[in-house]
């Protein structure tokens, strides 16, 4: 190392590749075969994978924060882990995004996935607001993963028939994975109904809460219905009853009714209209980048 | 004769790639893993295919470079390693040689990965699956986590010796 004055120099290029590990990410779709099918009209396709990556970066930053206060330490690791996996597949969806169109790109000294997640402003996230609130406590954070997973599971199961080969691609492997993310916060919300007095209260109150944001989730985005119309996406509308029927049986499991007719939130997300929730969040994943724009990792 | 010696310098890329070890399981090498999905050589340029086990593996870009170091090692200065993304990864890829060697370093292999056509049913139980210790051989074995400390590893703890080991999750 020559660079004396900086300690972390050493840590750049090619240096030992087994010890600085998790740095210098590459494209994760190195040599993927970008081609977009003719039938889609290419904005639309990257906002169409921008809502998806966008859900899962902005749950799986919010997840992340569970870790070292989750009632146990194998649920700090689980709650990580069901990020990573969130992420990963925000980084494949962002990354095809930027391929797809690059005009959605904010200008940038960074790969045009770090972009994607750096340099955009809130209004420009396109994610349902579900993913973006404070969790309010664990049985928030377990409630949340249900409907939302229940959710993106059977969306992926449909996508893994895409005509556009790459979200075939990320949607047959995110189903491996959302699969036993449901299962994992279906058992928690069994757990705490049929736990304690105090775990079933903060449980009911958290469906109350979270129950309003649920429509948002099958509420079709014309983009979605125009991606969906050409054979590339998946209309969010279409997968009403399988969502339905899933959460009836968890709901049956754990002896709760869902909440009645509950006033139906705002929605807005998938057009950039979010909760001051975003904002906070995003101030607080950007900062290094935007502190260090033309930061090496 | 061209042939042969094509044949013999694909031969030995191969065999450069074969010997890169995973850096989270390093008692695999990533062709016993089932990432390495195929080594490829045209004039001077390797081109090696590896696909991530999980959507969010770190490991990517430290196999890559590991894959061009020990390249770089066999003569092929030309790498390029793409990402192959389908068919997804499954643990039925892990070879026999690879299984022998994640219980020899006291890790249960996977079982058979689940093979479905349709929706994924809901399992509100803990999943089944027939686990033996690796330490004693007994298949009495109790779920402590579902999530290890990577995402492919679930955590168990033998009932009949009392030591913890780490199982490979079926995907």
């Amino acid at each position: 190392m020559t660079d004396h004055d900086n300690a972390y120099a050493g840590l750049l290029g090619d240096a030992d590749p087994h010890w600085a590990f998790g740095t210098g990410f590459t494209d994760p779709l190195a040599g993927v075969d970008p081609a977009v099918p003719s039938e889609v009209d290419r904005a639309d396709l990257a906002a169409y994978c921008l809502m998806l990556g966008d859900d899962a970066l902005v749950l799986a930053q919010r997840l992340s924060h569970w870790c070292s206060r989750a009632p146990d330490l194998e649920e700090d690791i689980a709650l990580a882990n069901v990020a990573l996996d969130l992420l990963g597949q925000a980084r494949l969806l962002l990354a095809r995004a930027a391929l797809v169109d690059p005009s959605v790109v904010p200008p940038s000294a960074q790969p045009p996935e770090d972009a994607l997640a750096y340099f955009r402003p809130a209004g420009q996230f396109r994610n349902v607001l579900l993913v973006e609130g404070v969790d309010v406590d664990f049985a928030d954070a377990v409630v949340r993963l249900l409907l939302f997973s229940v959710h993106r599971l059977a969306v992926l199961e449909r996508l893994t028939g895409s005509s556009d080969a790459v979200l075939a691609a990320v949607a047959a492997k995110g189903v491996k994975e959302v699969a036993y993310h449901r299962d994992h916060a279906a058992r928690w919300v069994v757990t705490l109904a049929r736990g304690t007095d105090e775990s079933r209260r903060r449980l009911l109150a958290a469906l109350d809460r979270l129950w309003p944001l649920v429509p948002e989730l099958t509420a079709a985005h014309p983009v979605q219905r125009r991606v969906a119309a050409a054979g590339a996406g998946v209309d969010p509308s279409t997968v009403e009853g399988t969502v339905d029927a899933v959460l009836a049986e968890v709901f049956a499991a754990a002896g709760v009714r869902p909440p009645a007719a509950a006033p139906v939130g705002e929605g807005g997300g998938r057009d950039g209209r979010h909760t001051p929730a975003l904002a906070g969040l995003l101030a607080e994943m950007q900062e290094v980048a935007r502190a260090h724009p033309e930061g090496a990792w | 004769m061209v042939t042969a010696t094509a044949e013999a310098a694909e031969a030995a890329a191969r065999a450069a790639a074969e010997r890169v070890t995973d850096p989270e399981l390093p008692m695999l090498t990533l062709a016993d893993l089932g990432v390495l999905r195929g080594v490829s050589v045209d004039g001077g340029t390797v081109e090696v295919a590896i696909t991530p086990t999980y959507s969010g593996c770190p490991a990517m870009t430290e196999m890559s470079r590991a894959l061009v170091s020990s390249l770089a090692g066999a003569g092929f200065a030309d790498v390029r390693v793409r990402v192959e993304l389908s068919p997804a990864w499954s643990t039925d890829w892990i070879s026999p040689r690879g299984r022998r060697a994640l219980a020899e370093h006291g890790i249960s292999p996977p079982g058979p990965a689940p093979r479905r056509s349709g929706p994924v049913p809901l399992t509100l139980g803990p999943p089944r699956r027939t686990v033996h210790c690796p330490r004693c051989g007994s298949d009495r074995a109790e779920l402590v986590s579902e999530f290890g400390a990577t995402a492919c590893r679930a955590l168990y703890r033998c009932a009949a010796c009392a030591e913890p080991f780490e199982h490979v999750k079926e995907i």
